[in-house]
């Protein structure tokens, strides 16, 4: 499940290079990105994941009108939708990204997502676990390959414990 | 700048200080410009009474993002052609957090010389957060 299109948009890469603290002008700066040898801004390497925005049914974002499994003054009862229930927990387990070239602010990717590998294993502490990979593909408007993401999601039998 | 294959050795470091005190600011940002919205990042009432952890913690993806400059820091602007991590510890609000990168080869592939490096983010406690690989075009 992934978005399908996912435009780029200066404002969004400034915002997201702020969120993860990078202040290289190269992200939000055009004047002073024109000197630098990619010769525009582009995006951080990690920016790609923010293509969630752009999913209608992105299950991790409250949608309007609906019911929300975060607590307002108390919990909602809500069951969460895909962190698991009975007290199991989804959780990113890992991320690979693979680029082919830069974006540029104002084109629009196009996203093709598909499952890869599922495995098991047994965990230390968190019970037995399960990892599926999701591999998604951003091209441009010329159908050229721009970046590769391989999210490694692990699904719990209980609540991770850390020390 | 980006990095010289000519000035590059085997086994050179290069680290930044990502954080000295995470802040659950910093996390709700994140939240808001990747689109994250999942409540065991922000939401304290859900996380400790249903999901039982003991507070919120960061996206793995922040601590990727995070990390991430450290190697686009040392790589320079738009080399990069490869940055996986696998997320090995929580991060907490509050964490400081230091990412290293360390050369494992300098090579070269069709005339492109190429760096891989082992990137490692630890928190305050010396414990690894993320652990990964990424690769970079560099200059000759």
């Amino acid at each position: 499940m992934a978005a399908e299109k996912f435009p780029i948009e200066a404002g969004h890469i400034m915002m997201f290079a702020r969120a993860v603290g990078d202040p290289n002008p190269i992200y939000h700066d055009a004047d002073a990105a024109a000197d630098t040898e990619p010769g525009n801004v582009i995006a951080p390497p990690t920016f790609y994941q923010a293509s969630a925005q752009y999913d209608p049914d992105y299950f991790l974002r409250p949608k309007i009108g609906e019911p929300w499994f975060g607590s307002g003054k108390e919990p909602t009862g809500v069951p969460p939708t895909r962190t698991g229930g009975d007290g199991g927990t989804g959780l990113h387990a890992e991320q690979r990204f693979e680029y082919f070239r830069h974006v540029n602010p104002g084109e629009t990717l196009t996203l093709k997502a598909r499952p890869g590998k599922t495995w098991e294993r047994q965990g230390k502490r968190g019970g037995k676990l399960t990892f599926s990979e999701n591999i998604v593909e951003y091209f441009d408007e010329s159908g050229e390959l721009v970046v590769r993401a391989t999210g490694v999601g692990v699904r719990t039998e209980k609540v991770v414990e850390s020390d | 700048m980006a990095l010289q294959a000519s000035k590059v050795q085997v086994g050179d470091t290069y680290t930044q200080k990502l954080t000295e005190d995470l802040s659950r600011t910093q996390i709700v940002q994140y939240a808001g410009a990747s689109g994250d919205y999942n409540p065991l990042h922000s939401d304290e009432i859900f996380t400790t009474k249903v999901a039982k952890y003991p507070t919120v913690f960061a996206h793995g993806m922040l601590t990727m993002g995070m990390t991430g400059r450290m190697v686009t820091d040392f790589v320079g602007d738009g080399r990069l052609t490869a940055y996986g991590v696998r997320f090995t510890r929580q991060v907490w609000p509050g964490d400081a957090l230091t990412a290293t990168a360390k050369v494992d080869a300098v090579r070269e592939e069709d005339g492109q010389s190429l760096v891989d490096l082992s990137v490692t983010t630890v928190n305050q406690d010396g414990d690894v957060v993320v652990m990964g690989k990424a690769t970079a075009k560099i200059d000759p």
